[in-house]
């Protein structure tokens, strides 16, 4: 068979030389993945760099010596022990009033209102926003009397701080699994609201109730202004204020509070990864 | 993935209340929508619906989007509540009925399975709303997955399962609790042709063989006419046409059923006296329809209620020809404007070439005048 002349300028004919055409495509592949490393190296370094400073300087003694010395010394400093305390204490009843008010508005809206999650969203960011001052005035002007001379009123004002971050895990995840299909498939066989949440929602939200939590942690062993201008020596207050005293303790503290945030969220990212390549991986057996 | 779909032919049944077999099972409810008006907003999604559907009966709503038969669903499920009119079944009115109060078994368009819980936990979980002991409803939900044909996925969860099968633990979910009445919102529609096809077929077997009084919403009619006793066919609110699919399609009592189900051709035509002049033959006209005599109106006419002729002076060409079996579907252009469908007998179509001239003829008894909005579906 002959092939006319004109058709070796068609699509067809070009398609048969990939050479030329996939030599390029790969040039552009790999100068994609080349700037994609340095960006990432870039931010890794902007992320890493103060982190890997904050441990040598929390590992050095005066002398230039590295030594543990600064993080055995934690829990005998003066104030340490009731500063975690008392931050442990606030980020608990935080992370209950945030989940008890945060998880059944969120239901709430997904299920009866979806049309009003655009609102939501941008109210539910208004914190951010807001200076801490504000929040602060806000909060003593309308908190119960009972609470005014107690440290929980940092809990109230922590709640308004973690709304963006608690929504935003919840919406996520009630985002994955149709929550108004789940809840009417449930009470046409007969569940009632609270078995429907309890059996249907709630252990489908394990990832978002965790990541929620998480995110609300660390805002309280993270958060200064607040206390600071409450008057409350929470974790970081501490730390700023030790900080002139026992300068290495004092960073030391600071490294392994971010720490434990960092490897938290990173146990949750793993579990959450390691759940949805088993699901691809039985999908694609099935 | 290919489905293997299988009806067990088991005809036990089960007592949900006491959890034991019982061959003389309940059959179906009476349902009677009476009078029902839905608003949103502006939208009339339900303008007078009144309906009634005897027990044991599957009747389908059908449909274009919009027509208001998901929202009659949900008003009968209790998830919507009607701005007026009344939800009885067995005669007793079920509008103060919450959903979970109701009864009634409802298989969803989107797999609506628990993805936290087995196929056998998802169709025990009716029966655990209902207070069974857990080996009473481990064995229940055994059959009902049985009788769908998936015994051995009883253990997987809804990402292990097809969409097919997740429909099929469904249906054995909503059966599970022997619901008074079993509602279908577009249950098939996500599902490939194949799986959608076979799901069908499963489902009418098992409505017939439990006679579980059944409501079936679908916008596809091939659906409807396949499997119901009777098809409701919904326009805005409001009911156009109930009636059994073969009565539906001969007998179409409205020019929107006319067009929405089946396929059918608008075929210019002058009003006389008597009737109509369509194509060059005086036709009946069927109901009372007031037309100015002498005026033009489309008429409607099946691919099957028209005959063709190879003519060389004819006003029709043959465009082009699809074969269905023992059946041939030509497409004709009429006075070189108006598409239109003939079907011939396969052996008589093969003389009738694409690009010859052709003449039609209105074999019908009567036509049916247009609607002259013309907005079917």
């Amino acid at each position: 068979m002959v092939v006319p002349v004109a058709a070796a300028d068609t699509g067809l004919l070009r398609g048969g030389h990939p050479s030329a055409g996939g030599r390029s495509a790969r040039r552009s592949w790999r100068d994609i993945r080349a700037w994609r490393g340095i960006v990432l190296g870039l931010t890794g370094v902007f992320f890493l760099l103060p982190l890997y400073a904050a441990l040598r300087f929390a590992l050095e003694n005066n002398l230039g010596h590295l030594t543990l010395a600064a993080f055995s010394a934690i829990p005998h400093t003066t104030g340490f022990m009731p500063a975690f305390l008392l931050s442990v204490r606030l980020a608990a009843v935080t992370m209950a009033i945030t989940m008890a008010l945060m998880v059944p508005t969120t239901i709430y809206v997904h299920v009866k209102h979806p049309k009003l999650r655009v609102a939501f969203d941008a109210i539910t960011f208004l914190p951010v926003g807001v200076p801490p001052i504000v929040l602060v005035i806000g909060v003593l002007q309308s908190a119960p009397f009972v609470l005014k001379s107690t440290p929980y009123l940092l809990s109230l004002e922590y709640v308004i701080l973690a709304m963006p971050f608690a929504y935003r895990s919840l919406d996520a995840g009630l985002g994955a699994i149709d929550p108004k299909t789940l809840v009417e498939a449930s009470r046409s066989l007969g569940g009632g609201w609270l078995s429907t949440l309890w059996r249907v929602i709630a252990p489908n939200l394990r990832s978002a109730f965790l990541s929620a939590m998480i995110l609300t942690l660390a805002l309280v062993f993270g958060e200064f202004t607040m206390a600071s201008i409450d008057l409350y020596t929470t974790l970081p207050v501490w730390v700023v204020s030790t900080d002139s005293i026992t300068a290495h303790v004092s960073m030391a503290v600071s490294f392994l509070s971010l720490a434990l945030t960092w490897v938290l969220l990173l146990a949750l990212s793993s579990v959450d990864r390691r759940r949805f390549r088993r699901r691809v991986i039985i999908v694609e057996g099935t | 993935m290919t489905e293997m779909l299988r009806v067990s032919m088991s005809t036990q049944h089960v007592d949900v209340a006491r959890g034991t077999s019982d061959r003389s099972a309940r059959q179906g409810a009476s349902v009677e929508l009476v009078d029902l008006h839905r608003n949103f907003g502006a939208t009339r999604a339900l303008d007078g619906m009144s309906l009634v559907i005897e027990p044991g009966e599957l009747v389908s709503l059908l449909g274009p989007s919009g027509c208001g038969k998901t929202t009659a669903l949900r008003v009968l499920a209790g998830f919507d509540v009607p701005d007026s009119g009344k939800v009885l079944v067995d005669g007793k009115d079920i509008g103060h009925v919450p959903a979970q109060g109701r009864d009634m078994g409802m298989v969803f368009q989107s797999y609506s399975l628990f993805p936290n819980m087995d196929a056998r936990d998802n169709v025990a979980f009716g029966l655990r709303m209902r207070g069974m002991r857990k080996c009473g409803r481990r064995e229940r939900a055994a059959e009902l997955l049985d009788m769908v044909g998936l015994t051995k996925e009883a253990r997987k969860y809804p990402h292990q399962l097809s969409g097919g099968q997740q429909q099929r633990v469904a249906l054995a979910r909503a059966l599970a609790i022997e619901p008074r009445v079993l509602l279908l919102d577009e249950p098939l529609s996500a599902l490939d042709a194949k799986v959608r096809v076979q799901l069908r077929e499963q489902v009418r077997a098992l409505q017939t063989r439990l006679q579980t009084t059944t409501v079936f919403v679908t916008h596809d009619q091939e659906e409807a006419l396949s499997i119901s006793d009777r098809v409701c066919v919904m326009r805005s609110g409001r009911i156009e046409q109930v009636d059994v699919p073969s009565l539906l399609y001969a007998r179409p009592a409205t020019p929107f059923v006319a067009e929405f189900v089946g396929t059918m051709n608008r075929i210019p035509a002058r009003s006389t006296s008597s009737g109509v002049v369509v194509l060059g033959r005086e036709v009946p006209v069927r109901g009372n329809v007031r037309v100015a005599l002498g005026s033009r109106v489309d008429v409607l006419v099946r691919p099957e209620e028209l005959t063709i002729s190879a003519v060389g002076a004819g006003a029709g060409v043959v465009m082009g020809k699809t074969f269905f079996g023992a059946v041939t579907r030509l497409t004709v252009l009429l006075d070189g404007e108006i598409m239109v469908q003939v079907d011939e007998n396969t052996a008589d179509a093969a003389s009738i070439l694409p690009g010859s001239a052709v003449e039609l003829r209105v074999g019908a008894p009567e036509v049916m005048v247009a609607d002259p909005k013309g907005d079917a579906a």
